[in-house]
């Protein structure tokens, strides 16, 4: 990981970087604002480790908890809520198990995360799944996309011996 | 076969969603198959173009052969084999797959001027945009005339600020010349957070080199070396368009030191946003890009007295830069020709809700609001009637059908209650609840206020407690005063834009719509039948056949009867998601 590490904070000293950008790189890296890495940068930039955890809790795009390997973004633009988004997104958290208050299911498989417009209003409403945008959503052809993807997701080798 | 022969295929976010990157590569495929590419290689061109505005007809795709054009709609993958055997090789089009009438209806009314190039030039080649005159208007700025008399002709066009506030873009310049130098700034806000635009994205995505080049033309005017683009993280094709259109500009000598030999410096960096909509706020956006959290502070001094670092710094939206370089070129008496009298020019809006042709669209100032709901926009779809047009995103309000008339600019936005924004124009119909359009707006403002004031950390959250009260059947008598009121003191003592304009939504749907908000609160009844709270679901007795597919679909288990005898739902059971409301094919559920 120090690697990773070094090779960010390289970045950040060669492009004029800010915190911003450190938590950016971080999130693309790691899917998440690992502890220990915030720490590293806060040990290295001698930052006091509450700046940077005043940055990370204000930005929507930071988390600070690990992220599912699936995520299903909900826009919640509005166009998309005028469109049913709040219908979508109740099918999206049944279908997936999401636990109430919670965004990413227990399993780690599936994070729903709503978001408040992709910008693509003309085929509201739109639910992206890992990436992939799909337009003109209704709540049967979500359901339907939602069993593919877990159908298609490998199942988890328990207590492998190597 | 000497044809000239060039396809333009939309891959702007709304085309690639449809299926614009399948599309494009069958063509590729196509082509090569059928010995095209080899023969005819430098006169058969593919291009990737953006946003033409017609986002509901993707994917769009123009065929042009020896100039002469046709537009297809609808095009999915298995449909290129025959445009390529019929049209391409054959010269006949596939006259069912064209694009009809009412794809020039959405066109007619339109002036394209920031749009006139998104749809033609390839956004990720320079000299597809260079072929359309792109950089003359840099050329003749810098090589031909002073600072000075750039922000002149500026001054002349009346161009306005198109971010939302409309403020005019010369004052805005000039005072930035007059500001100490040497170090200033020039941000270009793409940070687009208002949902419902999609403005800024197509254009970025579209024509990237427009808002470069109006950048130039910009920093060169008020004496700045230093520039930053401010973009959404959650745009990503548009960044990437951006740092490759920037890496070419440089490479032509557009960008970096002593452009085209006149001494002038400018470069730009590109910084994105991590997700927080108040960063669309000027000096929340210089607290973002200094990597703090972004939170406003007081004005004055403005930006352009103390900005970035403490530097003078101006910030223009994407479409005000865009429209510089067409500025520049055709001359300030051109652009004042489009408008009215106080707001000159074109505006840029994203026409999307309850509307039959939804997509991007360009219509002079001054436009009868009418006509871009029914001519333009073909009026409403599913055969409803129109109930209220939203402009302004969060900081708006709402336009009832009855003024319909209106004419879109600035002043009579104003004058109706609403404001012009930054081009999100959302059609309700009699299925909205505009007590429920009210509650998802402050939803969204409540949890995007930065919480450092708090008339907007605490208004909001109890405008939204009242709203969220009344929909659910729990309002109170009083509770339209309060809401009035608290809008009142959130809006007067609010630090920045975002509080400050955070209850007109509340405002305009009370003063348009106040039947709605009594009914919910004195009835208990939401007449659009969207608050789930308000509504019950029953079967009609009369003309239900039994034929128990709504028990079955019930999640609740709600729903009880004997095959082929009328169904009853239990009231205390029922969770009102409409499912048997959706499901029943005897329209015998009763929605009220």
């Amino acid at each position: 990981m120090e690697e990773k590490l070094e090779g960010i904070l390289l970045r950040y000293r060669e492009n004029e970087g800010n915190l911003i950008s450190i938590l950016q790189d971080l999130e693309s890296e790691f899917g998440y604002l690992r502890e220990d890495a915030i720490t590293w940068f806060s040990d290295r930039l001698d930052v006091p480790l509450a700046k940077f955890y005043g940055v990370a809790t204000f930005y929507a795009q930071f988390h600070l908890k690990p992220r599912g390997k699936n995520v299903i973004t909900a826009c919640c633009g509005t166009a998309c809520h005028v469109k049913g988004s709040a219908r979508l997104i109740d099918s999206l958290v049944k279908e997936l198990v999401i636990p109430a208050g919670e965004d990413t299911s227990e399993d780690l498989r599936f994070t729903v995360e709503k978001v408040n417009c992709v910008g693509a209003c003309s085929i509201a409403p739109v639910i992206i799944v890992n990436k992939t945008v799909h337009g003109k959503m209704t709540p049967d052809k979500l359901v339907k996309e939602m069993k593919t993807l877990k159908a298609g997701e490998q199942p988890q080798v328990q207590n492998a011996i190597i | 076969m000497n044809k000239d022969i060039s396809i333009r295929v939309c891959m702007g976010t709304g085309g690639i969603a449809a299926g614009g990157v399948a599309v494009m590569s069958t063509f590729e495929k196509a082509l090569a198959d059928a010995g095209l590419r080899a023969t005819v290689e430098k006169n058969c061109s593919m291009h990737k173009v953006g946003c033409r505005g017609f986002c509901a007809r993707d994917v769009l795709v123009d065929v042009a052969i020896n100039g002469n054009k046709s537009t297809y709609q609808y095009i999915k993958p298995d449909m290129v084999e025959r445009i390529v055997n019929e049209h391409i090789m054959g010269g006949a089009p596939v006259a069912d797959w064209l694009v009809s009438d009412d794809y020039h209806t959405f066109h007619d009314k339109q002036v394209k001027v920031v749009l006139s190039d998104c749809g033609e030039v390839d956004p990720e080649d320079i000299d597809s945009y260079i072929s359309r005159d792109g950089y003359e208007a840099t050329k003749k700025v810098l090589l031909t005339m002073t600072p000075q008399e750039t922000i002149e002709v500026i001054r002349a066009s009346g161009l306005r600020g198109r971010g939302g506030a409309g403020f005019p873009t010369a004052v805005k310049w000039d005072m930035a010349i007059k500001a100490p130098g040497p170090k200033k700034y020039l941000i270009c806000n793409a940070d687009e957070g208002d949902p419902g635009a999609f403005m800024d994205r197509s254009v970025v995505e579209g024509n990237p080199h427009s808002v470069i080049e109006g950048m130039i033309i910009g920093a060169y005017a008020i004496g700045a070396p230093y520039g930053y683009v401010y973009i959404r993280a959650e745009y990503p094709l548009a960044v990437e368009r951006l740092h490759l259109a920037i890496k070419q500009a440089k490479e032509r000598g557009f960008l970096g030191k002593n452009i085209l030999g006149k001494g002038f410096d400018f470069m730009i960096k590109v910084k994105l946003g991590a997700g927080a909509f108040v960063c669309g706020e000027e000096t929340a956006l210089i607290a973002s890009i200094e990597g703090k959290r972004g939170q406003p502070r007081a004005k004055p001094p403005f930006p352009v007295q103390k900005g970035l670092w403490g530097y003078p710094t101006i910030i223009n939206n994407v479409e005000t830069l865009a429209n510089v370089p067409y500025i520049m070129r055709k001359g300030a008496a051109w652009y004042a020709a489009m408008g009215t009298e106080k707001s000159k020019g074109t505006k840029v809006f994203a026409l999307t809700g309850k509307i039959l042709n939804s997509g991007l669209i360009e219509v002079p100032m001054g436009i009868p609001l009418k006509e871009i709901i029914y001519d333009i926009g073909g009026g409403i779809e599913g055969g409803r009637q129109l109930k209220a047009v939203q402009t302004g995103g969060p900081s708006g309000g709402c336009i009832p059908a009855s003024m319909v008339d209106t004419p879109v600019d600035y002043e009579s936005l104003g004058k109706v209650g609403s404001i012009m924004g930054s081009g999100g124009m959302v059609v309700l119909d009699e299925t909205n609840c505009m007590v429920n359009m009210a509650k998802y707006f402050l939803e969204f403002t409540k949890s995007e206020s930065c919480g450092k004031c708090v008339p907007c950390r605490v208004g909001t959250k109890r405008l939204l407690e009242i709203l969220t009260r009344i929909t659910e059947g729990k309002g109170r008598k009083g509770d339209i005063d309060l809401l009035e009121t608290l809008s009142s003191d959130v809006k007067t003592s609010s630090l920045c834009g975002l509080g400050q304009t955070a209850p007109n939504p509340i405002l305009s749907t009370i003063k348009y719509f106040r039947d709605e908000y009594e009914a919910h609160i004195n009835e208990k009844r939401c007449p659009a039948g969207v608050c789930k709270d308000l509504l019950t679901y029953s079967i009609i007795e009369a003309t239900c056949t039994g034929c128990t597919l709504c028990a079955r679909v019930c999640p609740a288990g709600a729903i009880t009867g004997e095959k082929k005898k009328p169904h009853v739902i239990n009231q205390d059971l029922c969770i009102k998601c409409g499912a048997c409301f959706e499901k029943c094919k005897f329209k015998s559920i009763k929605k009220g």
